[in-house]
C-alpha cells in the first residue's frame, strides 16, 4: 500500500485542475494533484473546441459569466508568461433568419452584461466581408472581437509544468475510488494506497458529482454531454480565419467552424447526453451531422480533407452552472464541478478563486520565491533560418526530422519526454510537440517516435502505450 | 474428370484459367501465354510457394535480416518452414544469398537472405 | 550555397534510378537527398518476392531490388545524404534541408527530379467511427514494425482495404503467427493485384468481402473488436448487415496518396485526380526544370516501371541540364482521359521533341470486361487494343510512337479511352 500526506490535493488533471494547482503553488503549502491516466490533459481538456470564448453566451450573474469573461482577460499574458499559443482570432455568431434577429440582440445584451467587451452586430455583408466563406443566407451577425482560440494540450500542460516546477506535485495511474471525511480533512482511496490530505479540491470533471456525493449531502448530478469533431488537413486551416458559431440553441453553442491554433480547421460539437461517461467513441451519425450543420454556416467545407475525428465529454450538471468553491456541508472539500464549456476559457480564473480559497482557508501565505514564468518548446518552424541553424548546430537532435508532415524533429520529441512531467506515452509526445497529428497520422513516425521513447525512458518496445496502461502498441516480439 | 477455376499469378494480367484434370491428363485454358499453361499444372498437381520473412540479427547494424527460401517450396510446408525461421537469429555481417536454413524443413532447399546488414 | 547539377529529392527506387541514369547521361554532378537512414526507400520493408520481372527478368524481393540499384549508384559513385530531409523548395530551384550533421543548408540546383514517393490514407479520411484505442496501424506502418523492427504489431488482426500492402500484411502477419480474420474492401473489386488475392488471401483462407467496411471501432485502450457491414452502391452502410469481430488489431490498406508537400511549396500545376504533378513526356513538371517520377508522380502497383519511368526523368533532367531551356520548336497537345480511362501520365506531349517511343501510363474508373483501349488523334482512331478485363488496380499503358504523328502536323488533341465492341 502506498500511502502520502498532504495540505491540499486537488482531483484531476485536467485544464481546470492544472490551473488550480498552478495557482495553489503560490502558497506556502505542501500540494499534490492526482490523475487517474498517465499524463495530464487526458479527458475532457484534449477533446473539445479549443476555442477562447468571448463570455456571451452565459446567463448574466451566473458563475459562467464570471469566470468566462474573467478567464478570457487573463489568457493573453499567461500565454506570454507560459509559453503557449494562442490567438484572439475573434468570433462570428451567424442569425440565419430575420426572424431570430430578436435572439441575436438578446445575445449582445448578455455579452454587454456580462462585460464582454467591443461587442458589434453587423450585417451578414459585413459578416460575409470579414469571411468570403460565410454562407449567403446570414443576414446578421454578432462580432465578438475578444473571442480566441488556443491549444487546449499546450495551455494545459503549460499550467501543469509550472505548477510542478513550483513545487506541486503530480500523481498519475492513480484513481480515487473512494473520499472519507477524517480527523485532518479527508483520506482519498485509490486502487493501491491511500492520500491523507487536509484539504480536496475536486476538478474531476465528468466524475466531479461521484467524487462530491461522497463527502456532501447536497448531491450533484453530471450528464456527460457527448461531442464529435472532425479536424481537417492543414490545407483546409485557412478556410475561415474567425471562429464561425451559428445562434446556440437548445443543446449547446450549434457546431462551429474554426481555424485551430496550428493551422487546422475544426468543426463540431454534436450534442448528445449519453450516460457512460466512457463512452468517447465517434458516430457515423454525428460525423454526418456535423458535415450536414457544420456546411450551413460555412459555403464548401472541404470535407474530404478530414483527417481525424474524434469526441469529447462536457461535464454538463442539473443546475446548468458551474460550480465552484467550498461544499457547504463538507469543509476543506472544494468543488471545480459541471464545467463544461466554456471552461477552458475559464480556467485560469477559476484555479485563482480557488487556489485563494484554499489558502485562506489554510491560512497559508504566499511563497517568497515563486516563479510564474515558463519556458515552453522550442518550435524550430518559427525560428528564422538563421537562428534554426544555430539550433541545429549547438543541438544536433534538432536537425532529425521524425514526423514529416509536421515537421516535428527528434530534438522535440526528447524535449517533451525529458521535461518536467514529461511525456511518457505517444498520445503524451503528439499533445506536446504534434508529433502525428499532421495529415498521414502518426503513419511514418510511429515506429522511430517508439524508438526514441524506449531509448530516452530506458524501457522496452513493448512496453510502450498509445496512452493509459494496457493501451500498448506492440504485441511482443516477432 | 475433375474442373478448377483458378487466376493465373505468373504476371499481373491474372487470367483466369479452367483446369480440367482426368488423371494424369491437364487440360488448361483461358491462359494467354506459356506461362499460364505451366502455372495451373503446377498449381493443381505440386503447388509450390517461395516462403519470405525476416529473422533477428546479432551484432548487426540493423535488426532483423530479410530472407526467402532460395527456390519455391511445396506449399503444404510453409508453416513447418515459418517454425524453422522463427526459431533462427544469424551473426552479423550477411549478405545476400547468404544461407541462414540449410535444408529448411527437409525440403532440400535453403532459406537465405536478402538484403545485406554489416556488423557493427 | 552549395551547387549541385542535378538535386534528387528521394533514395527509394524512383531516386535510384534516376540517379543513375542521369549518370549514364553524362551529368557528374548529382546528390541524392533521402529522409530515412537507409537508401532503397520503401522496399526495405515489402521483404515479399514478386518484384523485377520486367527489369531484371527474375522474381526478387524488395531488399534485393533495391540493393540491384543501389549497387548500381554505388558503383557510379553517386553522392547521397542520409538522414536528410527536404523541407522547402523554390521556384529559384534552390532546396533547403535540414540533416544533424550540416543543420540547415540550402542547395542551388540546375535540375531537381522530385522522388518523394507516397503515404498511406489514414483512419481520419474515411472518418471510420468509434475509439481511438491502440492496436489501428496504417498496414505499412505494421509492416516496418514487423520486417524492420521484428515486433509483433497485433495477435488478431481485421483488415479495411484489399490493397496491395493489405494483402501482403495479412500473408505476412499470418505467417507469423497471427489469426487474420477478414479482409473488407468498400469497392464491389479489390484494388490490389490479382497474384496477391490468390497467393495472400486464399492461400491461407482469409475471407475477402468486398463491398464491405469498417463501421465501428471497440477497445478503450487496445482494440478489443470492430464490426464490419456490407455497403449499397451510394457505398453507404446497409443496416442489419453488421458483422462483429473480435481483435487487438485493425489494419488499414485503404489507398495511397502521392506525398507533394514539397511540389506544392513551389506552386507547381497538379493533377486532382492522381494528386501528383501535371507532366509533360520529358516527365517535367509545370515548374521547368523540375522533373517528378515514381509515387509521387502517380501511384504505381510494379516498381519495375518505377523504375522505368525514374530513368526516363533522369536521362531527361540530364539533357535539361546540359542544353539549358533551348527546345526549339514545340508542338504541345493534351492528352484526354475519357471514358473509363481516369487519368494519363504524361498529361502533355510534345510531338516535335518527344522521343521516338512514349509510353503513356493510365488506370481505368471500374473494373470492365471484353474492352478496347483505343486511341485517337483529333477523333480519328489510331489504334485499339482488345483486353479481356480491366481494372483499377492494374496500371495500363499505351505506347505513343512519334512516326505516328506525321499525318497530323495540326493535331490539337490524344484520346485515350476505353470502348465497348
Amino acid at each position: 500500500m502506498k500511502e502520502w500526506n498532504f495540505d491540499a490535493v486537488i482531483i484531476g488533471g485536467g485544464v481546470t485542475g492544472c490551473a488550480i494547482a498552478r495557482e495553489l503553488s503560490r502558497y506556502e503549502m505542501h500540494a499534490a494533484l492526482i490523475e487517474r491516466e498517465e499524463d495530464v490533459c487526458s479527458g475532457t481538456s484534449k477533446a473539445n473546441s479549443a476555442i477562447v470564448h468571448a463570455g456571451h453566451d452565459a446567463v448574466p450573474g451566473s458563475v459562467k459569466a464570471r469566470f468566462n469573461v474573467e478567464g478570457n482577460c487573463m489568457m493573453g499574458e499567461l500565454a506570454e508568461d507560459l509559453d503557449f499559443e494562442f490567438d484572439r482570432n475573434g468570433s462570428l455568431i451567424l442569425c440565419f433568419a430575420e426572424e431570430d434577429r430578436p435572439a441575436l440582440q438578446e445575445l449582445y445584451d448578455k455579452g454587454v452584461k456580462n462585460g464582454v467587451p467591443d461587442l458589434k452586430i453587423i450585417t451578414g455583408d459585413e459578416a460575409r466581408a470579414m469571411e468570403p466563406n460565410v454562407s449567403d443566407a446570414v443576414v446578421a451577425a454578432l462580432y465578438a472581437p475578444t473571442g480566441g482560440i488556443v491549444c487546449p494540450f499546450g495551455l494545459t500542460i503549460a499550467l501543469a509544468e509550472n505548477a510542478c516546477d513550483n513545487g506541486v506535485e503530480f500523481i498519475f495511474n492513480e484513481e480515487v475510488k473512494k473520499v472519507v471525511k477524517t480527523e485532518k480533512g479527508y483520506d482519498l482511496e485509490t486502487a493501491d494506497g491511500v492520500v491523507h490530505t487536509t484539504y480536496v479540491i475536486n476538478a474531476a470533471g465528468v466524475y466531479a458529482d461521484e467524487i462530491h456525493n461522497m463527502v456532501s449531502e447536497r448531491k450533484l448530478h453530471i450528464t456527460p454531454r457527448k461531442g464529435d469533431y472532425c479536424l481537417l488537413d492543414k490545407e483546409a486551416g485557412n478556410h475561415v480565419r474567425h471562429t464561425i458559431f451559428q445562434l446556440p440553441g437548445k443543446l449547446g453553442k450549434g457546431i462551429l467552424v474554426t481555424p485551430t491554433i496550428h493551422g487546422n480547421l475544426l468543426t463540431g460539437p454534436t450534442a448528445k447526453n449519453i450516460e457512460d461517461k466512457e463512452a468517447t467513441a465517434t458516430t457515423a451519425e454525428e460525423l454526418a451531422e456535423i458535415m450536414e450543420k457544420g456546411s450551413v454556416s460555412v459555403k464548401n467545407v472541404p470535407f474530404r480533407q478530414v483527417i481525424t475525428s474524434f469526441s469529447g465529454l462536457r461535464a454538463h450538471e442539473d443546475g446548468d452552472d458551474f460550480i465552484v468553491g467550498e461544499a457547504e456541508d463538507a469543509p476543506g472539500f472544494f468543488d471545480a464541478a459541471g464545467i463544461e464549456s466554456p471552461g477552458l476559457t475559464s480556467a485560469p480564473a477559476i484555479g485563482v478563486y480557488l487556489a485563494k480559497k484554499v489558502a485562506e482557508k489554510a491560512g497559508a501565505k504566499k511563497k517568497a520565491e515563486w516563479n510564474g514564468k515558463r519556458k515552453g518548446f522550442v518550435r524550430p518552424e518559427k525560428l528564422s533560418k538563421e537562428e534554426r541553424a544555430a539550433l541545429i548546430k549547438e543541438r544536433p537532435e534538432y536537425g532529425t526530422i521524425i514526423c514529416r508532415c509536421e515537421g516535428v524533429s527528434e530534438g522535440e520529441i526528447v524535449d517533451a519526454i525529458n521535461r518536467t512531467l514529461g511525456a511518457v506515452s505517444l498520445d503524451g509526445i503528439k499533445r506536446r510537440v504534434r508529433q502525428g497529428m499532421g495529415r498521414c497520422q502518426a503513419g511514418f513516425c510511429t515506429p522511430r517516435t517508439m524508438e526514441i521513447l524506449a531509448r530516452e525512458r530506458g524501457m522496452e518496445m513493448e512496453d510502450i502505450c498509445k496512452n493509459a496502461p494496457g493501451s500498448n502498441m506492440l504485441t511482443g516480439q516477432k | 474428370m475433375e474442373t478448377r477455376e483458378l487466376i493465373c499469378i505468373g504476371c499481373p494480367l491474372g487470367c483466369p484459367l479452367t483446369v480440367r484434370i482426368d488423371g494424369e491428363n491437364v487440360e488448361v485454358s483461358g491462359n494467354t501465354c506459356k506461362r499460364g499453361d505451366d502455372y495451373a499444372r503446377k498449381e493443381v498437381l505440386s503447388p509450390t510457394r517461395i516462403v519470405t520473412s525476416s529473422v533477428h540479427v546479432k551484432n548487426g547494424e540493423l535488426e532483423m535480416v530479410s530472407v526467402k527460401t532460395k527456390e519455391d517450396i511445396p506449399k503444404g510446408k510453409i508453416f513447418e518452414i515459418m517454425e524453422e525461421i522463427r526459431k533462427t537469429t544469424v551473426n552479423a555481417p550477411v549478405a545476400i544469398g547468404d544461407v541462414v536454413i540449410e535444408n529448411c524443413a527437409g525440403t532440400g532447399i535453403p532459406v537465405i537472405a536478402t538484403k545485406n546488414v554489416a556488423a557493427v | 550555397m552549395a551547387k549541385h547539377d542535378i538535386v534528387i529529392i528521394g533514395g527509394g527506387p524512383a531516386g535510384l534510378a534516376a540517379a543513375v541514369a542521369a549518370r549514364k547521361a553524362g551529368i557528374q554532378d548529382i546528390l541524392i537527398l533521402e529522409r530515412d537512414g537507409c537508401l532503397g526507400g520503401i522496399l526495405n520493408q515489402c521483404i515479399h518476392n514478386g518484384f523485377g520481372l520486367h527489369t531484371f527478368k527474375e522474381e526478387l524481393t524488395g531488399p534485393e531490388y533495391a540493393a540491384r540499384y543501389i549497387e548500381m549508384a554505388e558503383a557510379e559513385k553517386i553522392p547521397y545524404k542520409l538522414n536528410t530531409m527536404v523541407i522547402d523548395i523554390n521556384k529559384d530551384k534552390e532546396v533547403t534541408v535540414i540533416n544533424k550533421e550540416d543543420g540547415l543548408t540550402t542547395i542551388q540546383a540546375k535540375a531537381i527530379i522530385l522522388a518523394m514517393g507516397c503515404r498511406e490514407r489514414p483512419r481520419g479520411a474515411l472518418n471510420i467511427p468509434g475509439y481511438r484505442p491502440a492496436g489501428i496501424y496504417s498496414a505499412g506502418t505494421a509492416q516496418r514494425l514487423m520486417n524492420i523492427e521484428g515486433f509483433s504489431v497485433g495477435r488478431e488482426v481485421v483488415i479495411l482495404g484489399s490493397g496491395d500492402i493489405g494483402l501482403i500484411m495479412a500473408r505476412r502477419m499470418t505467417l507469423e503467427g497471427a489469426k487474420v480474420k477478414v479482409v473488407a474492401e468498400l469497392m464491389p473489386y479489390s484494388g490490389g493485384l490479382k497474384r496477391n488475392i490468390v497467393q495472400c488471401l486464399d492461400d491461407y483462407g482469409i475471407p475477402l468481402k468486398l463491398s464491405h467496411t469498417v463501421v465501428n471501432i471497440e477497445g478503450k485502450e487496445r482494440v478489443t473488436g470492430i464490426t464490419i457491414a456490407q455497403v449499397g452502391p451510394d457505398r453507404k452502410p446497409i443496416p442489419g448487415t453488421e458483422e462483429h469481430y473480435s481483435c487487438d488489431t485493425l489494419l488499414l490498406s485503404v489507398g495511397l496518396i502521392p506525398e507533394n508537400e514539397l511540389s506544392r511549396s513551389i506552386g507547381i500545376d497538379m493533377s486532382r485526380i492522381t494528386s501528383g504533378p501535371e507532366v509533360n513526356d520529358q516527365l517535367e513538371t509545370s515548374a521547368e526544370g523540375v522533373f517528378a517520377c515514381g509515387n509521387v508522380l502517380h501511384v504505381h502497383d510494379l516498381v519495375d516501371y518505377v523504375s522505368e519511368e525514374a530513368t526516363l526523368a533522369g536521362t531527361n533532367a540530364a539533357e535539361y541540364v546540359k542544353s539549358g531551356e533551348e527546345k526549339g520548336n514545340t508542338h504541345v497537345v493534351e492528352l484526354k482521359a475519357e471514358n473509363g480511362v481516369r487519368y494519363t501520365v504524361p498529361q502533355t506531349l510534345d510531338i516535335n521533341n518527344m522521343q521516338e517511343k512514349v509510353t503513356v501510363r493510365f488506370r481505368v474508373a471500374d473494373v470492365y470486361k471484353d474492352r478496347y483501349i483505343s486511341v485517337y488523334y483529333d477523333g480519328v482512331q489510331i489504334s485499339k487494343k482488345k483486353k479481356k478485363v480491366l481494372a483499377p488496380g492494374e496500371m495500363e499503358q499505351v505506347i505513343l510512337k512519334k512516326d505516328s504523328f506525321g499525318e497530323y502536323p495540326d493535331l490539337k488533341n490524344i484520346v485515350i479511352c476505353t470502348e465497348v465492341e
